[in-house]
This record gives structure tokens, sequence and C-alpha cells, in this order.
């Protein structure tokens, strides 16, 4: 069970980040909690705005300088990452913790070959140049990236987005980290790369044995891809569980009507796609009570006070008064 | 790569003939004719018309440039009527002066500039970032000879650090070195400042760049990403301004080797306009021309090697 501390890679507890902005203290994130069991792919849902590169960010430690200090808890293997210096932190990152973002066309290096990025990555260890190269020819094989030895020598540009993608992946997994946080990595792609790239990260993830946090506004990505998903809405994470859970019934008014939206689950012709009306609220003079009240149509009086998240099924979290009856 | 060097290489020869036939031309324009300034008021028209035969002069315009060009070409920039040396040989002499004077006063700038831009951009809005901003200012508004003026009276005058004209002796560097620096002060002061201001500029840009902070996630040391991510973008648009800067720190030039009575081509060129003396004047401004082409050449160059996107879009 993921209450064991050793069985998870990460553990976020009650993490709250505000930034300082001219308008007042904006609160990105409140009181968010998650866990990544080892071995395990999860799927952070959410709209722009949700949190979602924030709580990125406060994980690896490089929140924007106008961030205020962190509260809550950011465990990884058991160490409070909100506790360690700066050092200790860069050196997790790329060597435990990796990333790979979200525009390939943009994420990598554009005048130095993907050779020397790949080679600099590993500069703590020992090797020489040779044996680095080696390595960051195996990897950039086993992405699937044809003539490996000559891409070395490419810059950037002279890539596909697809292919620069699959670089990105190569590096982020090259140190073999514990956990990999891979925000929207395919929302750049076409379909059918991002199909490609998906299986691929699949296969990787269970050779390395890495565990992934993987960020997503793709519905059907993150059910082809995730064990468990958690569900952000302004700030907050609203609803979590098992994939299986979450999309056969979800429980909280923002999971239902996000899948209701997704395109890929519309089977019928229609003229106007559904919506969610309204719009995210003010993260600076935050409404009282649910934070989604003002959209939700289920709305009732007691959504004036904050919802507790309630323990439902196995390990599933909810956010909603009325979570249980039946919609 | 070699077919960027060849194609930017064709278009600087381009650019030194367009730019010395329209040379030739102005001069051929100015009011009084060369043969009265060689032989003086009182030269009778018959010399004249011989000097002029013997010279070319009587010949049409468009041959007369060809001729030139043709010399030019040959590396032959006439003779000087005063000392009846050649153009060349007086102008090459003078040349390393200015040279050593214009890449001490660049190699300095650089030295200061661009670590002090980096420094700025990463310490946005510290004590040093918010002085070298107002210094820089300060520094750009002063005109050269103006330093000159005032670096000459404080370091040479009151001070005695310095010593106060010349180029110092031949064969002694340490002398040498020691005249080199007041000129190359007061040639380099504003572009520190400038060029600092363009790095900070530039690289607080490139910091907020997507790559940037791939290789902070990586956990690149600061230090690479600085000196080895960020700087070789952050760095292009200096280079090119560096190219074209050359070309105003000649002018400069001109003013710092009079201040300081340093032998160099601005010297040559003032002495040789003071003496009506065209033909070194010709000379000494058409190898200034080829040097500030050569130089935006080699900015080119220099950024088409750091950034390949350059490369490939001139390429094809």
């Amino acid at each position: 069970m993921s209450d064991l501390p050793d069985t998870n890679v990460l553990e976020v507890d009650n993490l709250s980040v505000s930034y300082s902005t001219e308008g007042g203290e904006l609160k990105a994130l409140r009181d968010v909690s998650l866990d990544v069991p080892r071995g395990d792919i999860v799927g952070i849902v959410g709209e722009s705005g949700c949190g979602k590169s924030t709580l990125i960010s406060a994980i690896i430690g490089l929140l924007a300088p106008n961030a205020r200090p962190a509260s809550g808890a950011i465990r990884f293997r058991g160490e409070d990452l909100l506790g360690v210096n700066d050092d200790k932190m860069r050196a997790l990152r790329g060597d435990e913790i990796a990333m790979v973002f979200q525009d390939p066309m943009t994420s990598l290096n554009p005048v130095l070959t993907i050779g020397r990025q790949m080679r600099d990555i590993q500069y703590r260890l020992p090797d020489s140049k040779a044996e680095k190269n080696a390595r960051s020819i195996r990897m950039l094989q086993r992405v699937g990236i044809p003539d490996p030895e000559s891409r070395l020598h490419d810059h950037p540009h002279q890539l596909s987005g697809g292919m620069k993608q699959r670089v990105a992946i190569a590096m982020a997994l090259m140190m073999k980290p514990a956990l990999l946080i891979a925000d929207e990595p395919t929302t750049a792609l076409d379909a059918t790369l991002e199909v490609q790239i998906i299986h691929q990260l699949k296969r990787l993830q269970e050779d390395i044995g890495c565990s992934i946090l993987f960020i997503s506004h793709h519905l059907g990505v993150i059910a082809e891809l995730c064990d468990r998903v958690a569900v952000m809405y302004a700030g907050e994470v609203v609803e979590s569980g098992t994939v299986r859970e979450i999309f056969h019934a979800p429980e909280h008014p923002y999971t239902r009507m996000l899948l209701a939206c997704d395109p890929g689950a519309i089977s019928e012709r229609t003229r106007v796609l559904p919506i969610i009306r309204g719009f995210l609220p003010d993260l600076v003079d935050l409404p009282r009570g649910c934070v989604f009240r003002d959209r939700c149509d289920s709305a009732i009086e007691a959504c004036s006070d904050k919802p507790p998240l309630q323990v439902r099924g196995a390990d599933r979290l909810v956010a909603c008064h009325r979570a249980g009856e039946t919609p | 790569m070699l077919r960027f060097i060849t194609r930017r290489g064709a278009l600087s020869v381009l650019i030194v003939v367009l730019a010395v036939s329209l040379l030739f031309g102005m001069i051929h324009m100015l009011p009084g004719d060369p043969a009265s300034v060689i032989l003086g008021p009182r030269a009778t028209p018959a010399l004249r018309a011989e000097l002029n035969e013997r010279m070319g002069l009587d010949r049409p315009f468009i041959v007369q440039l060809g001729r030139f060009l043709g010399n030019v070409a040959t590396g032959d920039l006439g003779e000087d009527p005063f000392s009846r040396r050649k153009v060349a040989d007086i102008v090459l002499e003078q040349l390393p002066f200015t040279l050593t004077l214009v890449f001490a006063a660049i190699a300095g700038a650089t030295l200061l500039g661009v670590p002090l831009g980096c420094y700025s951009a990463i310490r946005r809005g510290s004590w040093l970032d918010r002085l070298a901003a107002l210094l820089s200012v300060a520094f750009i508004a002063v005109p050269s000879f103006v330093v000159a003026l005032y670096a000459l009276m404080f370091f040479s005058v009151q001070l005695r650090w310095f010593p106060a004209i010349g180029a110092g002796d031949s064969g002694d560097l340490a002398d040498q070195a020691r005249h080199l620096v007041l000129p190359a002060i007061a040639l380099g002061l504003g572009w520190i400042g400038y060029i600092a201001r363009l790095v900070r500029a530039s690289m607080l840009e490139v910091l907020e760049e997507n790559h940037v902070r791939t290789a902070r996630a990586f956990g690149l040391p600061e230090r690479v990403i600085i000196g080895r991510y960020a700087l070789r973008i952050a760095i292009l648009p200096t280079v090119t301004i560096l190219g074209l800067g050359i070309g105003t720190m000649l002018s400069g030039a001109l003013f710092a080797e009079i201040v300081f009575s340093r032998p160099g081509i601005g010297k040559l060129l003032y002495e040789s306009v003071m003496t009506r003396n065209y033909p070194v004047v010709m000379g000494s401004v058409l190898v200034t021309t080829v040097f500030f082409v050569a130089c935006t050449l080699a900015s080119d160059i220099v950024n088409a090697l750091l950034d390949p996107r350059l490369r490939e879009s001139e390429g094809r």
C-alpha cells in the first residue's frame, strides 16, 4: 500500500506554493498531496493554470524567483526536498530525477551538437569522452533513433520534432533516474508519433524500472500509459485514484466534465463541442468554499464550505461534498 | 561552412570594389587638379599637361578608375608626390601601430565587458549591476578624445604612471606596451560598458529560453550553463556589433593617435589631408576600408562558427 514510505519514490504532502505578484499573493498550489509508488506511472490531468507546472518546478527545486518558500513536504525516497540545499538538489536533478519537457523544438540547446549535450549531462561520471559517447549511442538506439552514431554530430535543428523528443527522452533516461517527470511530452507532436513515443516510454520505464510522473491534458494518453491519476483544478488535487476508477466512475464533477469534454470520448456527430462553462477562479483572491463551485452544475448549499478530501474505496480520494451520491 | 565563407568573402570583395570606386570618384570630383597641387601654382600649362598625361589624368574617368582598380589589385597604391615613396609602403609602415591600438582596445573592452555583462545578467539588480549600468551610459556618452585628454593629464602628467606621447622604442616590447595603455583605454573605455550592456540584455533573453531550463533540470553546474550553454548564443549580437564597431574605433583611433602623438593610420591620414597629399589620403582610406570590411567578414564567420543555424540558412 502507498502508505508505507519505502514503496513510494515520491510523496508530495500538503504542498502549498504561492508567488508574490503585483496583484498580491497568488496561491498557485494549495495542500496538494500526491504519491508516486515505485515503478508506477502516475498521471496528472488538468487544464492550463491548474498548477501542474508549479508542482513540477517545486519537485525539481526550480521554482521561479518570485515564489515564496513552499510549505508542506516533498519527500523523494524519504528525504524532504524542501529542506535540502541547492547543491544537493542539483546533484539529484538529472541523476535521480530527470525531466522531459513539452516542446522538443526549444528544449534542446540550438548551438551545441546532440553528442555534446548528451556528454555534458554525464558530467558526474569519470568516464572518457569515448565511453560517454558510446553510452549516448546506446541510449539513442534504445529510443529508436536510426543511425545514432552520426546523430551525435547533428545539431537539434537538423532533427524532426519527433526525433528531438526521442533525444530528450534518451537524455532523461540515460542516467537511469528513479523518477522521470514528463511534462506534456507528446503535446507538440502529431497523433501517430504520440502513440509511438508513449509505447516507447512505457517500454523504457519497464526496462529501467523507474517511476514516471506524467503530466498531460490528453486523457487518452493518460488512460493508455498510467497506473494512477490525479486530477488537478486551480491548484488543488480534486480527485485521485487508479486510472480505472477515475475513468470509469469519476466522482468529482470536474473530473466528470473533463471526461465529457474529451474529444476522443465524443461518439456522436455534433456541431457544438461540450465545454465547462465559466473560468478558473482568481488565485490571488480565492472564493470561499469549494474552488469548483462557480462552475459546478451540482453545487449545493454545503459547497460554500471547503470540501475535505474524502477517502473513497481502496485509495481513492475525492474533494467533493456530494461524492458518493449517484449523479 | 566553406560555402558560407566563399559567399561572404565574395560579397566582401564586391563591397571593397564599390567603396574604392566611390572613393576614387569623390577624390576626382574635388575642386583643384592634382597637377597644380603637385607642381605648385607657378607651373607652366605645358608642364601640367605633361604631368596629366604621364599620370593618365587626361583619360576618361572610367579608364582612370579601371586602371586604378587594376593597380590596387596588384598592390600598387601609387606614389607619394612629395617623398616619391610608394604609398603602399608608407601606409603599411603605419598600419601595425593602428592595428595594435584597435585590437588592444577591443580585446580589453571584451575581456572586461563580457564577464561584467554576464555578471549583471545573473545578479540583476545587484549594486554592481546598477553601478555598471550607470558607468556604461556615462562612458558611452563621453567622446574618446575627451577621455584621451583627461587620461593624458591625469595618468601621465599628474601621476606620471604612463608615458604621454609616442609608441615606444621599437624592439622594446615592455616600453611599447606602456605606451599602448592610455590610448587603448581612451579608445576602449566606452566599449566596455557598451559590450556589457549588450551581453547583459541578450544573456537575460537567453536565460529565459527553454533549453536553459532543460540544462538546469539536468543539474548542470551554473557556470557551464552560463559559460557554454547560454553565452554562446548571447554573444552573437555582440560579435556582430564588434565587427562593425571596429569601423568606429578606427575613427576614434585618429583622435587617440593625434592626442598621444602616436604613429598610425589616423595620424597619417590627418597629416596627409592637411598637406593635400591625395595619393596618401587615398591609400590610407583604402587600407582602412579593406580592414573594416575584413572585420565585418570575420565577425560573420565567427558567428557562423558559433551558431550552426546561421551556416545552414546561408549555405543553401
